[in-house]
């Protein structure tokens, strides 16, 4: 291969299927439940019996006691509705700048070879390394938030998007080419949906990378409220219960989303 | 190759297409400027940002001065402090990623050859692995403090997931041919495992160790950004607190440099790997 590598997406699809929560081949359920009900017995008996410091081994009672509080005063809906409005907006942001800036580089081989080095080098910059520089260009409340969120959404989104329309199986774009397609059918009729599975790994990927860069722009620009700002307020006031109702419910909500986008996967190809 | 040349005929993809083509018929002329294609857009960004600086477009407090940056991260590199911080960066990411590609390994196979141990442990895997580091951040520094343990468990956590799920994979690969062949020769347990399903599973391995470094890199500049009081992502924090955005971007780029370098090294570990996978193309 001469032109220079995208990036790496043989590592996207590997991240997507350790995504992909894998069954236990056994199929009996009651097995899986044996760990988690042992380990809240144990919390529970080491609450109880007092043998920890109890300011840190809050009673697994205290987590449900402030689960509901954060319930009922409408305080978790408040975080909530904050960070998933963000998560939306810089997802939506990143993956439609993300799907033009894929489609480009996979299209034009000139943009490609312009571009692609550069996007690598930058891509491998740690993400998060990039919030001080943020925080000074845009300041700490939401324009800066969803500046980072994009950003975290654009990178496998280019990075698929281009994978897959460079890959498309050149026995296809010969037969294209003998039905003397146009170069504008070729791409609408032969290498979108090609690419569309491809396409969809990035935007899968880009739902979750920006759920990540949520909690990490809340926790690194603490400004605002949200549910890292939830998470952050627990951990400065040394409440344990607060900091594990917010984990319960940052683990939740990535898991619906996943649930989602591979309800979704398996709609799309269905459709195909 | 036969899809690069596919894809040129229509002008997709490939190299050297990309020339202009009034360079066709001269080849050295055509790979010279191929070659200095990826080198426009840095060039024009540095030309821009050097003339924005000194037309005074840009305030130096917002953007510095490339030249600033660079001597900021020499003057960090002749007084040692960069190695300094970067040597406490290394040490923190070798021994998280090591220990949680151990945890990871062991974890992985372990479920991989126990159907008993796996459907036991994977559905709590599973739902602790939905928590991402940064939600384990706050839980972790409640416990242990803001010492270096803190650091070492994130980054292990962040290591070990990929290394497990890839393990799994990896063990559950086998083809059943070649699991039935073993059987016919009279394999024993440990035979099976070391001459027929660990041979497959290298690569799913491999894939799954670089998966964790690459996450390892990430969640050590995320604990340094939000404790430590050295390292690189420290570096960050404290350019930032100072208002020095010179020492903040030279930071973000030896952050950068080594990511790279780790990449390109993981990638050629990984491409060795493969070649030697049983039934690969020689």
């Amino acid at each position: 291969m001469s032109g220079p590598r995208t990036a790496s997406p043989s590592l996207d699809r590997a991240e997507l299927a350790a995504l992909q929560p894998l069954r236990p081949a056994d199929g009996s359920r009651w097995r899986g439940l044996v760990l988690p009900i042992a380990a809240v017995f144990l919390w529970w008996a080491l609450s109880r019996l007092d043998l920890v410091n109890s300011a840190l081994l809050v009673s697994p009672g205290k987590v449900a006691a402030t689960a509901w509080d954060q319930i009922a005063t409408g305080r978790l809906w408040r975080a909530l509705a904050a960070s998933l409005a963000r998560e939306a907006t810089g997802f939506l942001i990143g993956t439609a700048a993300g799907l033009v800036l894929g489609a480009l580089l996979g299209l034009s081989a000139l943009a490609n070879r312009i571009v692609g080095p550069s996007f690598n080098t930058f891509k491998q910059i740690s993400l998060f390394a990039w919030i001080p520089l943020i925080s000074v260009w845009f300041g700490l409340g939401d324009v800066a938030k969803v500046v980072f969120l994009s950003l975290a959404a654009l990178v496998p989104v280019v990075v698929n998007t281009c994978d897959g329309i460079r890959t498309a199986p050149p026995a296809l774009l010969e037969v294209a080419r003998v039905y003397g397609y146009t170069r504008w059918q070729t791409v609408t009729e032969v290498i979108l949906p090609a690419a569309l599975p491809s396409i969809f790994t990035g935007v899968y990927l880009a739902l979750i990378y920006s759920w990540l860069a949520t909690i990490g722009a809340e926790y690194l620009l603490v400004a605002g409220r949200g549910i890292g700002n939830t998470l952050v307020e627990g951990s400065e006031h040394f409440q344990m219960d607060l900091v594990i109702f917010g984990m319960v419910v940052i683990g939740l909500v990535g898991w619906l989303m996943n649930a989602l986008a591979r309800r979704l996967e398996r709609r799309l190809s269905r459709f195909r | 190759m036969a899809a690069e040349r596919a894809a040129a005929a229509i002008g997709v993809g490939g190299g050297l297409r990309a020339a202009p083509v009034f360079l066709a018929d001269r080849p050295r002329l055509r790979r010279l400027a191929d070659g200095l294609l990826p080198w426009l857009l840095p060039a024009a960004l540095l030309a821009l940002w050097v003339a924005g600086a000194e037309r005074g477009w840009i305030s130096p407090q917002v953007l510095p001065p490339p030249l600033f940056v660079y001597e900021t991260l020499r003057d960090l590199a002749v007084s040692g402090d960069l190695w300094l911080n970067v040597s406490a960066s290394l040490q923190r990411v070798l021994v998280g990623f090591a220990a949680g590609a151990f945890i990871g390994l062991a974890l992985g196979s372990a479920m991989g050859l126990s159907r008993r141990f796996e459907a036991y442990v994977l559905p709590t895997f599973n739902a602790l692995v939905q928590i991402p580091v940064l939600g384990w951040l706050p839980f972790v520094l409640l416990i242990v403090g803001i010492g270096e343990p803190l650091k070492y468990i994130l980054i292990a956590k962040a290591a070990m997931v990929p290394v497990a799920l890839n393990t799994l994979q990896g063990f559950r690969q086998t083809p059943v041919a070649l699991r039935e062949v073993g059987q016919v020769y009279g394999y024993s347990r440990r035979q099976q495992v070391l001459e027929i399903v660990l041979p497959h599973a290298v690569p799913t391995l491999f894939t799954g160790l670089r998966l964790g470094f690459t996450k390892a890199w990430l969640s050590l500049v995320v604990v340094e950004l939000v404790a430590s009081s050295e390292g690189l992502g420290y570096l960050i924090v404290y350019g930032r607190q100072l208002f020095q955005l010179d020492l903040v971007m030279a930071a973000v780029v030896v952050v950068g440099a080594i990511g790279y370098a780790i990449d390109r090294l993981l990638d050629a570990l990984e491409a060795f790997a493969k070649r030697r996978q049983p039934g690969a193309a020689p």
